[in-house]
Protein backbone atom coordinates (compact mmCIF):
# COMPACT_ATOMS: atom_id res chain seq x y z
CA UNK A 1 0.00 0.00 0.00
CA UNK A 2 2.89 2.32 0.86
CA UNK A 3 4.16 2.26 -2.68
CA UNK A 4 0.83 2.78 -4.39
CA UNK A 5 0.11 6.28 -3.10
CA UNK A 6 3.41 7.89 -4.26
CA UNK A 7 3.18 6.15 -7.62
CA UNK A 8 -0.41 7.26 -7.99
CA UNK A 9 0.43 10.84 -7.00
CA UNK A 10 3.29 11.22 -9.45
CA UNK A 11 1.57 9.47 -12.34
CA UNK A 12 -1.57 11.45 -11.53
CA UNK A 13 0.39 14.67 -11.71
CA UNK A 14 1.98 13.58 -14.96
CA UNK A 15 -1.33 12.60 -16.47
CA UNK A 16 -2.98 15.80 -15.29
CA UNK A 17 -0.27 17.99 -16.80
CA UNK A 18 -0.12 15.92 -19.96
CA UNK A 19 -3.83 16.26 -20.60
CA UNK A 20 -3.74 19.90 -19.50
CA UNK A 21 -0.98 20.73 -21.96
CA UNK A 22 -2.63 18.83 -24.78
CA UNK A 23 -5.85 20.71 -24.12
CA UNK A 24 -4.07 24.06 -23.80
CA UNK A 25 -2.24 23.57 -27.08
CA UNK A 26 -5.62 23.04 -28.76
CA UNK A 27 -7.37 25.97 -27.09
CA UNK A 28 -4.48 28.41 -27.44
CA UNK A 29 -3.29 27.21 -30.83
CA UNK A 30 -1.88 30.06 -32.89
CA UNK A 31 -2.66 29.81 -36.54
CA UNK A 32 0.53 30.02 -38.56
CA UNK A 33 0.47 30.42 -42.28
CA UNK A 34 1.52 27.16 -43.90
CA UNK A 35 3.13 29.11 -46.70
CA UNK A 36 5.29 30.94 -44.17
CA UNK A 37 6.48 27.69 -42.63
CA UNK A 38 7.44 26.35 -46.02
CA UNK A 39 9.26 29.53 -47.04
CA UNK A 40 11.11 29.49 -43.73
CA UNK A 41 12.29 25.96 -44.47
CA UNK A 42 13.63 27.08 -47.84
CA UNK A 43 15.56 29.99 -46.35
CA UNK A 44 19.09 29.26 -45.10
CA UNK A 45 18.15 29.55 -41.42
CA UNK A 46 21.32 31.41 -40.48
CA UNK A 47 19.28 34.21 -38.85
CA UNK A 48 22.06 36.64 -39.73
CA UNK A 49 19.76 39.59 -40.28
CA UNK A 50 21.54 40.68 -43.45
CA UNK A 51 18.20 41.07 -45.20
CA UNK A 52 17.24 43.79 -42.75
CA UNK A 53 14.51 41.76 -41.07
CA UNK A 54 14.65 40.18 -37.63
CA UNK A 55 15.89 36.88 -38.97
CA UNK A 56 14.71 34.17 -41.31
CA UNK A 57 11.29 34.20 -39.62
CA UNK A 58 10.91 37.90 -40.23
CA UNK A 59 11.91 37.63 -43.87
CA UNK A 60 9.61 34.64 -44.45
CA UNK A 61 6.73 36.70 -43.08
CA UNK A 62 7.64 39.65 -45.29
CA UNK A 63 7.97 37.44 -48.38
CA UNK A 64 4.57 35.85 -47.90
CA UNK A 65 2.60 38.82 -46.56
CA UNK A 66 4.16 41.89 -48.14
CA UNK A 67 5.35 40.30 -51.35
CA UNK A 68 9.03 41.07 -50.77
CA UNK A 69 11.26 39.37 -53.33
CA UNK A 70 12.94 36.20 -52.02
CA UNK A 71 16.17 37.48 -53.54
CA UNK A 72 16.25 39.89 -50.60
CA UNK A 73 18.14 37.13 -48.79
CA UNK A 74 21.76 37.57 -49.86
CA UNK A 75 22.84 34.31 -48.23
CA UNK A 76 20.56 31.92 -50.04
CA UNK A 77 21.91 30.14 -53.10
CA UNK A 78 20.34 30.89 -56.47
CA UNK A 79 18.65 27.49 -56.45
CA UNK A 80 17.20 28.14 -53.01
CA UNK A 81 15.84 31.52 -54.02
CA UNK A 82 14.38 30.07 -57.19
CA UNK A 83 12.77 27.30 -55.17
CA UNK A 84 10.99 29.88 -53.01
CA UNK A 85 9.92 31.87 -56.05
CA UNK A 86 8.65 28.71 -57.70
CA UNK A 87 6.79 27.66 -54.57
CA UNK A 88 5.04 31.02 -54.35
CA UNK A 89 4.53 31.15 -58.12
CA UNK A 90 6.17 34.54 -58.54
CA UNK A 91 8.96 35.91 -60.67
CA UNK A 92 12.05 35.99 -58.49
CA UNK A 93 13.48 38.96 -60.32
CA UNK A 94 17.12 39.40 -61.09
CA UNK A 95 18.82 37.24 -58.53
CA UNK A 96 22.54 37.36 -58.19
CA UNK A 97 24.86 35.99 -55.59
CA UNK A 98 26.99 38.64 -53.92
CA UNK A 99 30.42 38.40 -52.36
CA UNK A 100 32.38 40.76 -50.12
CA UNK A 101 35.69 42.19 -51.35
CA UNK A 102 38.25 44.16 -49.41
CA UNK A 103 39.30 47.02 -51.69
CA UNK A 104 42.82 47.29 -50.31
CA UNK A 105 46.18 45.55 -50.54
CA UNK A 106 47.79 47.42 -47.69
CA UNK A 107 49.55 44.76 -45.69
CA UNK A 108 52.12 45.99 -43.20
CA UNK A 109 54.83 45.37 -45.75
CA UNK A 110 53.03 47.38 -48.41
CA UNK A 111 51.67 50.25 -46.36
CA UNK A 112 53.75 50.38 -43.17
CA UNK A 113 52.77 51.86 -39.85
CA UNK A 114 52.53 55.42 -38.59
CA UNK A 115 52.83 54.32 -34.95
CA UNK A 116 52.62 51.29 -32.68
CA UNK A 117 49.04 50.81 -31.53
CA UNK A 118 48.49 49.03 -28.21
CA UNK A 119 44.91 49.98 -27.35
CA UNK A 120 41.65 48.10 -27.72
CA UNK A 121 42.00 45.54 -30.49
CA UNK A 122 39.24 46.95 -32.63
CA UNK A 123 39.34 48.92 -35.88
CA UNK A 124 36.85 51.54 -34.69
CA UNK A 125 38.96 52.31 -31.62
CA UNK A 126 42.17 52.53 -33.64
CA UNK A 127 40.41 54.68 -36.22
CA UNK A 128 39.80 57.32 -33.54
CA UNK A 129 43.54 57.73 -33.18
CA UNK A 130 44.64 59.66 -36.27
CA UNK A 131 42.70 57.31 -38.52
CA UNK A 132 44.47 54.13 -37.51
CA UNK A 133 48.12 53.13 -37.49
CA UNK A 134 48.42 52.29 -41.18
CA UNK A 135 50.43 54.80 -43.21
CA UNK A 136 47.52 54.98 -45.60
CA UNK A 137 44.54 56.88 -44.21
CA UNK A 138 42.16 55.07 -46.57
CA UNK A 139 43.48 51.55 -46.11
CA UNK A 140 42.71 48.54 -43.98
CA UNK A 141 43.50 48.98 -40.28
CA UNK A 142 43.87 45.25 -39.84
CA UNK A 143 42.51 44.73 -36.33
CA UNK A 144 39.77 42.47 -37.62
CA UNK A 145 36.48 44.14 -36.70
CA UNK A 146 35.10 42.53 -39.86
CA UNK A 147 36.61 39.17 -38.90
CA UNK A 148 34.85 39.23 -35.52
CA UNK A 149 31.57 40.34 -37.07
CA UNK A 150 31.52 37.67 -39.79
CA UNK A 151 29.08 34.93 -38.73
CA UNK A 152 30.51 32.52 -41.29
CA UNK A 153 34.23 32.73 -40.46
CA UNK A 154 34.97 33.89 -43.99
CA UNK A 155 37.33 36.74 -43.14
CA UNK A 156 40.87 36.40 -41.90
CA UNK A 157 43.33 39.18 -41.15
CA UNK A 158 46.74 38.30 -42.54
CA UNK A 159 49.69 40.65 -42.06
CA UNK A 160 47.39 43.52 -41.19
CA UNK A 161 45.02 43.09 -44.11
CA UNK A 162 41.56 41.58 -44.02
CA UNK A 163 41.10 38.82 -46.58
CA UNK A 164 37.76 37.36 -47.61
CA UNK A 165 37.54 33.68 -48.38
CA UNK A 166 35.11 33.65 -51.33
CA UNK A 167 34.25 30.00 -50.73
CA UNK A 168 32.88 30.76 -47.29
CA UNK A 169 31.50 34.26 -47.96
CA UNK A 170 27.73 34.31 -48.32
CA UNK A 171 27.47 37.97 -49.23
CA UNK A 172 25.44 38.88 -46.16
CA UNK A 173 27.09 42.31 -45.94
CA UNK A 174 27.58 42.40 -42.18
CA UNK A 175 31.30 43.17 -42.58
CA UNK A 176 30.50 46.05 -44.94
CA UNK A 177 28.67 47.83 -42.16
CA UNK A 178 31.44 47.07 -39.66
CA UNK A 179 34.42 48.49 -41.54
CA UNK A 180 35.16 52.03 -40.28
CA UNK A 181 37.08 52.77 -43.48
CA UNK A 182 34.28 51.57 -45.74
CA UNK A 183 36.67 49.56 -47.89
CA UNK A 184 34.66 46.33 -47.95
CA UNK A 185 32.33 46.26 -50.93
CA UNK A 186 29.57 43.86 -51.79
CA UNK A 187 29.91 42.95 -55.46
CA UNK A 188 28.36 40.30 -57.72
CA UNK A 189 30.43 37.11 -57.66
CA UNK A 190 31.04 37.44 -61.38
CA UNK A 191 32.82 40.78 -61.06
CA UNK A 192 36.33 40.26 -62.40
CA UNK A 193 38.98 42.98 -62.62
CA UNK A 194 38.83 45.26 -59.61
CA UNK A 195 40.83 48.28 -58.48
CA UNK A 196 42.10 47.11 -55.11
CA UNK A 197 42.76 50.53 -53.66
CA UNK A 198 40.65 53.22 -52.01
CA UNK A 199 43.28 55.95 -51.74
CA UNK A 200 42.19 59.34 -53.07
CA UNK A 201 45.47 61.12 -52.41
CA UNK A 202 47.72 62.52 -55.14
CA UNK A 203 50.12 60.09 -56.78
CA UNK A 204 53.25 61.06 -54.91
CA UNK A 205 51.69 60.94 -51.48
CA UNK A 206 49.81 57.76 -52.24
CA UNK A 207 53.00 56.10 -53.48
CA UNK A 208 54.91 57.09 -50.37
CA UNK A 209 52.20 55.70 -48.09
CA UNK A 210 51.69 52.40 -49.84
CA UNK A 211 53.65 50.43 -52.40
CA UNK A 212 50.54 49.17 -54.20
CA UNK A 213 48.33 52.25 -54.15
CA UNK A 214 46.53 53.73 -57.13
CA UNK A 215 48.43 56.87 -58.08
CA UNK A 216 45.96 58.09 -60.65
CA UNK A 217 48.42 57.77 -63.56
CA UNK A 218 45.59 57.28 -66.11
CA UNK A 219 47.36 54.43 -67.89
CA UNK A 220 44.44 52.10 -67.36
CA UNK A 221 41.98 54.72 -68.54
CA UNK A 222 43.95 55.20 -71.76
CA UNK A 223 44.38 51.51 -72.50
CA UNK A 224 40.78 50.48 -71.83
CA UNK A 225 39.11 49.66 -75.16
CA UNK A 226 35.59 50.24 -73.85
CA UNK A 227 36.00 53.43 -71.85
CA UNK A 228 35.09 51.51 -68.74
CA UNK A 229 37.76 53.00 -66.47
CA UNK A 230 37.66 56.59 -65.28
CA UNK A 231 40.14 58.13 -62.88
CA UNK A 232 38.28 60.32 -60.41
CA UNK A 233 40.11 62.19 -57.68
CA UNK A 234 43.32 60.27 -58.32
CA UNK A 235 41.63 56.90 -58.04
CA UNK A 236 40.66 54.58 -60.91
CA UNK A 237 37.08 53.38 -61.00
CA UNK A 238 35.71 50.61 -63.19
CA UNK A 239 32.24 50.93 -64.64
CA UNK A 240 30.99 47.34 -64.67
CA UNK A 241 28.24 48.03 -67.16
CA UNK A 242 30.98 48.60 -69.75
CA UNK A 243 33.82 46.38 -68.52
CA UNK A 244 34.37 43.23 -70.61
CA UNK A 245 37.00 41.79 -68.31
CA UNK A 246 39.80 41.93 -70.92
CA UNK A 247 42.49 42.57 -68.31
CA UNK A 248 44.46 45.17 -70.28
CA UNK A 249 44.26 47.61 -67.38
CA UNK A 250 45.86 45.13 -65.02
CA UNK A 251 48.73 44.61 -67.45
CA UNK A 252 49.64 48.29 -67.64
CA UNK A 253 49.10 49.24 -64.00
CA UNK A 254 52.55 50.27 -62.70
CA UNK A 255 51.47 49.83 -59.08
CA UNK A 256 49.80 46.45 -59.74
CA UNK A 257 46.68 47.46 -57.91
CA UNK A 258 44.22 46.09 -60.48
CA UNK A 259 43.55 42.39 -60.15
CA UNK A 260 41.12 39.82 -61.42
CA UNK A 261 39.59 39.27 -58.02
CA UNK A 262 37.31 36.52 -59.29
CA UNK A 263 39.94 34.11 -60.62
CA UNK A 264 43.25 35.13 -59.22
CA UNK A 265 44.24 34.23 -55.69
CA UNK A 266 45.53 37.61 -54.71
CA UNK A 267 49.26 38.08 -54.11
CA UNK A 268 49.21 38.08 -50.33
CA UNK A 269 52.46 37.61 -48.51
CA UNK A 270 52.92 34.56 -46.33
CA UNK A 271 52.45 35.10 -42.62
CA UNK A 272 55.80 36.16 -41.17
CA UNK A 273 57.39 38.18 -38.40
CA UNK A 274 55.96 41.38 -39.82
CA UNK A 275 52.58 40.40 -38.40
CA UNK A 276 50.74 42.77 -36.11
CA UNK B 1 6.50 44.10 5.81
CA UNK B 2 9.67 43.74 7.82
CA UNK B 3 9.86 40.01 7.13
CA UNK B 4 9.39 40.59 3.42
CA UNK B 5 12.23 43.12 3.38
CA UNK B 6 14.44 40.63 5.22
CA UNK B 7 13.59 38.01 2.60
CA UNK B 8 14.37 40.42 -0.23
CA UNK B 9 17.82 41.38 1.10
CA UNK B 10 18.53 37.82 2.20
CA UNK B 11 17.67 36.23 -1.13
CA UNK B 12 19.30 38.91 -3.26
CA UNK B 13 22.55 39.55 -1.43
CA UNK B 14 23.28 37.19 1.45
CA UNK B 15 22.29 33.96 -0.23
CA UNK B 16 22.59 35.09 -3.81
CA UNK B 17 21.77 32.03 -5.90
CA UNK B 18 24.66 32.29 -8.29
CA UNK B 19 27.39 33.79 -6.17
CA UNK B 20 26.93 32.12 -2.79
CA UNK B 21 24.74 29.08 -3.46
CA UNK B 22 26.25 28.27 -6.88
CA UNK B 23 22.89 27.52 -8.45
CA UNK B 24 22.25 28.35 -12.10
CA UNK B 25 25.91 28.54 -13.07
CA UNK B 26 25.13 27.32 -16.59
CA UNK B 27 23.13 30.36 -17.72
CA UNK B 28 25.40 32.57 -15.60
CA UNK B 29 28.33 31.65 -17.84
CA UNK B 30 26.32 30.77 -20.94
CA UNK B 31 24.31 33.89 -21.63
CA UNK B 32 26.43 36.54 -19.92
CA UNK B 33 28.42 37.52 -22.98
CA UNK B 34 26.18 40.42 -23.89
CA UNK B 35 24.15 42.64 -21.59
CA UNK B 36 21.15 42.44 -23.92
CA UNK B 37 20.92 38.63 -23.80
CA UNK B 38 21.57 38.73 -20.06
CA UNK B 39 18.58 41.04 -19.65
CA UNK B 40 16.37 38.72 -21.72
CA UNK B 41 17.38 35.73 -19.63
CA UNK B 42 16.87 37.71 -16.41
CA UNK B 43 13.35 38.68 -17.40
CA UNK B 44 12.48 35.07 -18.14
CA UNK B 45 13.96 33.84 -14.85
CA UNK B 46 12.11 36.42 -12.75
CA UNK B 47 8.87 35.56 -14.52
CA UNK B 48 9.18 31.79 -14.30
CA UNK B 49 10.66 31.65 -10.82
CA UNK B 50 7.86 33.71 -9.28
CA UNK B 51 5.22 31.56 -10.97
CA UNK B 52 7.02 28.33 -10.14
CA UNK B 53 7.33 29.30 -6.47
CA UNK B 54 3.58 29.81 -6.30
CA UNK B 55 2.67 26.54 -7.99
CA UNK B 56 5.25 24.31 -6.34
CA UNK B 57 4.30 25.68 -2.91
CA UNK B 58 0.68 24.80 -3.57
CA UNK B 59 1.54 21.34 -4.90
CA UNK B 60 3.65 20.68 -1.83
CA UNK B 61 1.08 22.04 0.60
CA UNK B 62 -2.02 20.45 -0.87
CA UNK B 63 -0.72 17.24 -2.40
CA UNK B 64 2.58 16.08 -0.97
CA UNK B 65 2.38 17.16 2.69
CA UNK B 66 -1.02 15.66 3.50
CA UNK B 67 0.12 12.31 2.11
CA UNK B 68 3.51 12.43 3.83
CA UNK B 69 5.29 12.39 0.48
CA UNK B 70 7.86 15.16 1.06
CA UNK B 71 10.60 12.88 -0.27
CA UNK B 72 9.01 13.14 -3.71
CA UNK B 73 9.51 16.91 -3.83
CA UNK B 74 12.38 16.89 -6.31
CA UNK B 75 10.74 14.74 -8.97
CA UNK B 76 7.31 16.29 -8.49
CA UNK B 77 8.70 19.81 -8.76
CA UNK B 78 10.63 19.05 -11.94
CA UNK B 79 7.41 17.75 -13.45
CA UNK B 80 5.41 20.74 -12.28
CA UNK B 81 7.92 23.33 -13.43
CA UNK B 82 8.43 21.77 -16.85
CA UNK B 83 4.69 21.54 -17.45
CA UNK B 84 4.14 25.04 -16.10
CA UNK B 85 6.72 26.64 -18.37
CA UNK B 86 5.32 24.82 -21.38
CA UNK B 87 1.84 25.98 -20.47
CA UNK B 88 2.93 29.57 -19.92
CA UNK B 89 4.71 29.53 -23.27
CA UNK B 90 1.59 28.35 -25.08
CA UNK B 91 -0.59 30.92 -23.36
CA UNK B 92 1.85 33.79 -23.93
CA UNK B 93 2.20 32.93 -27.59
CA UNK B 94 -1.54 33.26 -27.99
CA UNK B 95 -2.42 36.12 -25.67
CA UNK B 96 0.72 38.30 -25.24
CA UNK B 97 2.85 37.86 -28.38
CA UNK B 98 5.13 40.86 -27.60
CA UNK B 99 6.14 39.34 -24.24
CA UNK B 100 6.56 35.95 -25.91
CA UNK B 101 8.91 37.49 -28.45
CA UNK B 102 10.84 39.41 -25.79
CA UNK B 103 11.46 36.30 -23.67
CA UNK B 104 12.09 34.27 -26.80
CA UNK B 105 14.34 31.27 -26.52
CA UNK B 106 15.10 31.89 -22.84
CA UNK B 107 11.70 30.78 -21.65
CA UNK B 108 11.98 27.09 -22.62
CA UNK B 109 15.68 27.21 -21.85
CA UNK B 110 15.15 27.63 -18.11
CA UNK B 111 12.55 24.88 -17.77
CA UNK B 112 14.98 22.53 -16.12
CA UNK B 113 17.32 25.11 -14.67
CA UNK B 114 18.67 24.24 -11.24
CA UNK B 115 18.16 27.78 -9.94
CA UNK B 116 14.40 27.41 -10.47
CA UNK B 117 14.29 23.96 -8.91
CA UNK B 118 16.60 25.08 -6.10
CA UNK B 119 14.36 28.01 -5.31
CA UNK B 120 11.29 25.75 -5.22
CA UNK B 121 13.01 23.28 -2.89
CA UNK B 122 14.37 25.96 -0.57
CA UNK B 123 10.90 27.48 -0.41
CA UNK B 124 9.35 24.35 1.11
CA UNK B 125 12.24 23.73 3.50
CA UNK B 126 10.49 23.07 6.86
CA UNK B 127 13.21 25.05 8.68
CA UNK B 128 12.11 28.21 6.88
CA UNK B 129 8.40 27.71 7.40
CA UNK B 130 7.37 30.26 4.76
CA UNK B 131 3.79 31.24 4.20
CA UNK B 132 2.48 31.29 0.62
CA UNK B 133 3.11 35.05 0.24
CA UNK B 134 6.59 34.75 1.70
CA UNK B 135 7.41 31.80 -0.54
CA UNK B 136 6.34 33.64 -3.69
CA UNK B 137 8.23 36.72 -2.60
CA UNK B 138 11.32 34.61 -1.89
CA UNK B 139 11.12 33.15 -5.39
CA UNK B 140 10.81 36.64 -6.85
CA UNK B 141 13.70 38.03 -4.79
CA UNK B 142 15.97 35.09 -5.53
CA UNK B 143 15.33 35.57 -9.24
CA UNK B 144 16.09 39.29 -8.86
CA UNK B 145 19.36 38.34 -7.20
CA UNK B 146 20.11 35.99 -10.07
CA UNK B 147 19.36 38.75 -12.57
CA UNK B 148 21.56 41.18 -10.72
CA UNK B 149 24.48 38.75 -10.74
CA UNK B 150 23.92 37.96 -14.42
CA UNK B 151 23.73 41.57 -15.57
CA UNK B 152 26.69 42.62 -13.39
CA UNK B 153 28.75 39.79 -14.79
CA UNK B 154 27.77 40.45 -18.38
CA UNK B 155 29.03 44.00 -17.91
CA UNK B 156 32.34 42.62 -16.67
CA UNK B 157 32.56 40.22 -19.60
CA UNK B 158 31.91 42.98 -22.10
CA UNK B 159 34.87 44.79 -20.59
CA UNK B 160 36.96 41.61 -20.74
CA UNK B 161 36.29 41.37 -24.47
CA UNK B 162 38.31 44.51 -25.08
CA UNK B 163 41.02 43.94 -22.47
CA UNK B 164 44.53 42.80 -23.13
CA UNK B 165 44.40 39.26 -21.74
CA UNK B 166 47.22 36.70 -21.96
CA UNK B 167 46.54 34.28 -24.82
CA UNK B 168 46.06 31.20 -22.63
CA UNK B 169 43.47 32.96 -20.44
CA UNK B 170 41.25 34.26 -23.25
CA UNK B 171 37.60 33.21 -23.22
CA UNK B 172 36.31 30.88 -20.54
CA UNK B 173 39.35 30.83 -18.17
CA UNK B 174 39.30 34.57 -17.55
CA UNK B 175 35.50 34.45 -17.22
CA UNK B 176 35.78 31.84 -14.48
CA UNK B 177 38.46 33.84 -12.68
CA UNK B 178 36.30 36.96 -12.88
CA UNK B 179 33.29 34.98 -11.63
CA UNK B 180 35.26 33.74 -8.63
CA UNK B 181 36.34 37.29 -7.78
CA UNK B 182 32.75 38.53 -7.96
CA UNK B 183 31.75 35.59 -5.77
CA UNK B 184 34.43 36.44 -3.20
CA UNK B 185 33.11 40.00 -3.14
CA UNK B 186 29.66 38.67 -2.29
CA UNK B 187 31.04 36.77 0.71
CA UNK B 188 31.16 40.21 2.29
CA UNK B 189 27.36 40.18 2.54
CA UNK B 190 27.44 37.01 4.65
CA UNK B 191 28.02 39.11 7.76
CA UNK B 192 24.90 41.20 7.16
CA UNK B 193 22.41 40.77 10.02
CA UNK B 194 18.84 41.79 9.44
Amino acid sequence: MDIIIPVAVISGLGLFFGIGLAYASKVFAVKTDEKMEKVKELLPGANCGACGYTGCDGLAEAIVKDGISPSKCPVNSKEGTNAIAEFLGIDEGEVSQMVARVICQGTWRNAGKKYEYQGIQDCHAANQLAGGMSQCFYGCIGLGSCQHACPFGAIEVINGLAKVNPDKCTGCGICVAQCPKGIIKLVPVLTGYTVLCANHEKGGIAKRNCKVSCIGCMKCQKVCPNDAIKVKEYLAEIDYTKCVNCGKCAEVCPQSCIHDAMHERLPYEPQDELTG
Amino acid sequence: MKELFAILIGAMLIENFVLSKFLGICPFLGVSQKTSTALGMSGAVVFVNTLASLVTYLVNDLLLKPNGLEYLQTIAFILVIAALVQFVEIVLKKLVPPLYKALGIYLPLITTNCAILGSALINVDPARDYSLLEAVFFGFSAALGFSMALVLFSGIRERLETSDIPESFKGMPIALIAASLVSVAFVGFAGLVI
